[in-house]
């Protein structure tokens, strides 16, 4: 049994699809490709893919990762060209390598997501500047997230690491890293709402994930 | 768009893109038909009358078939305020834009969710306020062999089988000229195809008391008797059906392996619609499901027909399929009541969760009355194997309300669902679970029991009382009688309750299938505004000679044999399958259809 490590891109055509629904999706274009998929034991055997961190609904993703265990004897190279046929519109291969079977779990290794965000405010620069200096000053960040049914009081301010403008006259983009481990893991549209932000949100993308360098 | 989007709640329901979903470019001649199902993205996608016709459509040249379903509310909202017309999944193009726009009308809780997508689309809810200029709005499934309700709105209807009849209907269109051909020429040519049903080309009178005295063709093109449109063999199931992202309601590869059902259950509208039988052949069923998960990577393949276990070749089917795809999930539905079955879902199942049988009465004498060949000694040998060989929940489906019934009939239920659960506790002590489903009987225009008044709630809640006390340790369900009697009335009614379709609708009524979205009081209010009593359509029982506002629509069953089926009913006497040897002469052999 091998282990690959899958680095793809999720395009703004799919970003209206859900975690779970592209986690289906996955598992059903690796059987169409005829990857040999190792399934897991039980009596319910169900393939072994997993993937680093859920997107938000209508958040693209440039680099997104996901581990998938396979049989038999298929190079990593291999492996992708049987997949390139049978990726959906907005579906990306973007690397394939093999890594080690006892490595630690995706989830256990990620530490941040960097996000990218295009703007289209009639807010300066200097202003974006100041509430971004603002927030990270502050020491907490009280926001609350519907969920279900009921509503959660947490603390933001601790899964923010950093937020930047990345570019202005070019087009506007606000960059940040959030953190995103197994403490928890911040979003980008509650960021943008605490910045007073959200009604000029065009577009958000996440641009990699870090995971913890390992010596 | 993305504005909207980001808004609402599953926008995948709004984005199209799935796997095997077409796109084509909108080229000039073309024809473009709108398939439209008037629930959520969810259950419009699990119909599988659609996905044959999308991919029948699709497969020709000069033709665009493309989706649309019921947008949610906050989506529809979201819709009204931006002033964006409801538009296809494919080429988001408004369903205004297309030649036709059909609808699959499965059942009659559907009928608003119709006018309103009508309405987003902009379109003229009644056909006779359209022209040239709209798109012909047509529908067909099993709710259009009574098509009267919602004959205000529909320029015409397909009756039966859609394969053939769709194809025919584009051609003429084409002939006609396209859009913009005189909408009345079109639809008088129409009614000249076998199984289109143009209901604007007939008049409906009625008597004194209120029943249907007469209803008579227009137009010479419109013949007296619609007769539903059968295809001899059955067509390839398709192999490319759509992988849908969401989490739909049959989120599965399915193949028809069998159309029709012969049992002649005397309350089952599909047991009489679908004739007749069509088998699909183990060779064929196999080559299939390797090009269908090839096609869609699915884990789960449904082998779908209204009595699976019937099937000749079932067994072998089932054994091939388990042995050349180790890791699929198989899924029998409707399995007959037997050990047979039993060993058949054996062989597939591997986690043994659940099996589900529907005795439909509790009593010899009725389960006779309503033609259902299963004696008790039956199910407690088919629970005896079932909890026997591992399986630990057992369901079976109930109905009450049927005609002759008692409360012995009902203890009946009670009595059968304690049988099973203490064989169930022999073979696996506590583990052993049952439960009961009980529905209400709706007569359905076809059946045998089109006659038959339905129960009231006055007798009928006591009776699901009576059922909730008894049942105590196993669980039970029910139907709620409010939504039984808006189905009820609805699917026995005539033409005039077009006008308290529309008016419910225009007093915010959709999504009438929805719990939350269910509004009986305003309903009512809409059949008195509109003079009409919904419980002379619902439990009014009718004399065998009454005139029945579907009665010019033909599901291929005669008249005749309906009605002796209902007497032999009142008599408690069984007519065995047509398979087993004896013709039961249910008309179809006439009609060249082969049985």
């Amino acid at each position: 049994m091998k282990r690959l490590r899958i680095t793809f891109s999720k395009g703004e055509e799919l970003k209206y699809i859900s975690h779970l629904d592209l986690m289906r999706a996955w598992e059903r274009l690796l059987r169409r490709a005829g990857v040999p998929l190792a399934y897991s034991k039980g009596f319910n055997p169900h393939p072994k893919v997993s993937v680093a961190a859920p997107l938000p609904i209508g958040v693209s993703g440039e680099a997104e990762l996901m581990d998938v265990f396979v049989e038999g004897e298929e190079t990593p190279a291999r492996i992708r060209e049987m997949m390139e046929p049978q990726l959906p519109r907005g579906l990306r291969v973007v690397d394939v390598r093999e890594v080690s079977a006892e490595a630690p779990s995706l989830q256990s290794e990620l530490r941040f997501s960097d996000y990218e965000v295009d703007l289209a405010t009639p807010l300066s620069r200097e202003a974006v500047e100041s509430r971004v200096k603002a927030l990270l000053a502050a020491s907490s960040i009280e926001r609350e997230r519907q969920r279900d049914r009921e509503v959660r009081r947490y603390d933001l301010r601790p899964l923010i690491d950093d937020i930047w403008i990345a570019e202005w006259n070019g087009g506007q983009k606000l960059a940040m890293r959030l953190r995103a481990d197994v403490g928890g893991a911040g979003r980008p549209d509650e960021v943008l709402a605490a910045l007073g932000l959200e009604e000029y949100v065009k577009r958000i993308r996440r641009t990699g994930l870090v995971l913890e360098e390992r010596g | 768009m993305d504005r909207i989007l980001r808004k609402v709640a599953r926008p995948g329901r709004y984005v199209g893109g799935e796997w095997n979903s077409i796109v084509k470019d909108w080229r000039e001649n073309e024809v473009r038909l709108a398939l439209a199902y008037p629930d959520v993205y969810e259950i419009g996608m699990s119909n599988f009358g659609l996905q044959i016709l999308y991919d029948l459509l699709n497969r020709r040249d000069g033709i665009v078939a493309e989706r649309c379903y019921a947008p949610w509310t906050d989506m529809e909202a979201e819709l009204r305020k931006q002033g964006i017309p409801l538009f296809s999944l494919e080429s988001r193009r408004p369903l205004a834009d297309f030649d036709f726009v059909g609808f699959s009308l499965s059942y009659e809780l559907i009928f608003t969710n119709v006018l309103n997508m009508l309405n987003l689309a902009g379109i003229p809810l009644l056909a006779a306020e359209r022209d040239a200029r709209h798109p012909l709005v047509i529908a067909g499934g099993s709710a259009c062999y009574n098509a009267e309700p919602m004959a205000d709105f529909f320029d015409l209807f397909a009756i039966g089988e859609g394969e053939e009849v769709i194809l025919d209907l584009v051609e003429l269109y084409r002939g006609a000229g396209g859009k913009g051909a005189d909408r009345t020429a079109l639809l008088r040519q129409a009614a000249t195809i076998p199984g289109i049903y143009v209901p604007s080309l007939y008049r409906v009178t009625y008597s004194q008391d209120g029943t249907v005295k007469e209803v008579t063709p227009t137009a010479p093109e419109a013949s007296p008797v619609i007769t539903r449109r059968i295809v001899k063999a059955l067509p390839p199931t398709p192999t490319m059906p759509i992988v849908p992202f969401m989490n739909v309601v049959h989120d599965r590869a399915m193949i028809e392996i069998q159309r029709g059902c012969t049992r002649g259950c005397r309350f089952c509208q599909a047991g009489m619609i679908y004739r007749p039988v069509r088998e699909r052949s183990k060779e064929e069923i196999l080559r299939t499901a390797n090009e269908l998960l090839a096609n869609t990577g699915a884990e789960e393949l449904s082998l779908v027909s209204l009595s699976t276990s019937d099937h000749s070749e079932i067994e072998g089917i089932v054994r091939e399929l388990a042995a050349r795809h180790p890791n699929l999930n198989i899924s029998l539905p409707s399995l007959r009541i037997d050990s047979f079955s039993v060993a058949l879902a054996e062989s597939i199942q591997r986690r043994k969760t659940g099996l589900t049988f529907a005795p439909e009465a509790g009593t010899q004498r009725l389960r006779d009355v309503i033609n259902k060949g299963v004696t008790e000694d039956d199910l407690l040998k088919t629970a005896e194997a079932a909890y026997g060989r591992g399986w630990s929940q057992i369901k079976l489906y109930f109905m009450i309300g049927l005609p002759t019934e008692t409360m012995e009939d009902v203890e009946g239920i009670v009595d059968l669902a304690r049988k099973v659960k203490s064989v169930g506790r022999r073979h696996q002590g506590h583990r052993a679970q049952v439960s009961v489903s009980v529905a209400t009987l709706i007569p359905k225009p076809d059946s045998p029991f089109q006659w038959v008044g339905q129960e009231r709630p006055e007798t009928v809640r006591p009776k699901q009382e009576y059922l909730k006390q008894m049942l105590r340790g196993i669980r039970f369900s029910w139907h709620d009688p409010e939504s039984s009697l808006l189905e009820a009335a609805l699917s026995r009614g005539d033409r005039r309750m077009g006008k308290v379709v529309l008016r419910a609708w225009q007093m915010g009524c959709k999504f009438d299938a929805w719990s939350e979205h269910q509004k009986p009081d305003v309903w009512l209010q809409a059949f008195h505004d509109e003079g009409l009593d919904p419980a002379f359509y619902a439990y009014r029982q009718r004399s065998l000679d009454e005139v029945l506002p579907w009665d010019h629509i033909a599901g291929g069953i005669t008249r005749k044999f309906v009605a002796r089926e209902y007497e032999r009913s009142a008599q408690g006497e069984l007519t065995p399958d047509c398979r087993s040897g004896k013709c039961s002469a249910c008309g179809l052999r006439q009609l060249g259809a082969g049985c």
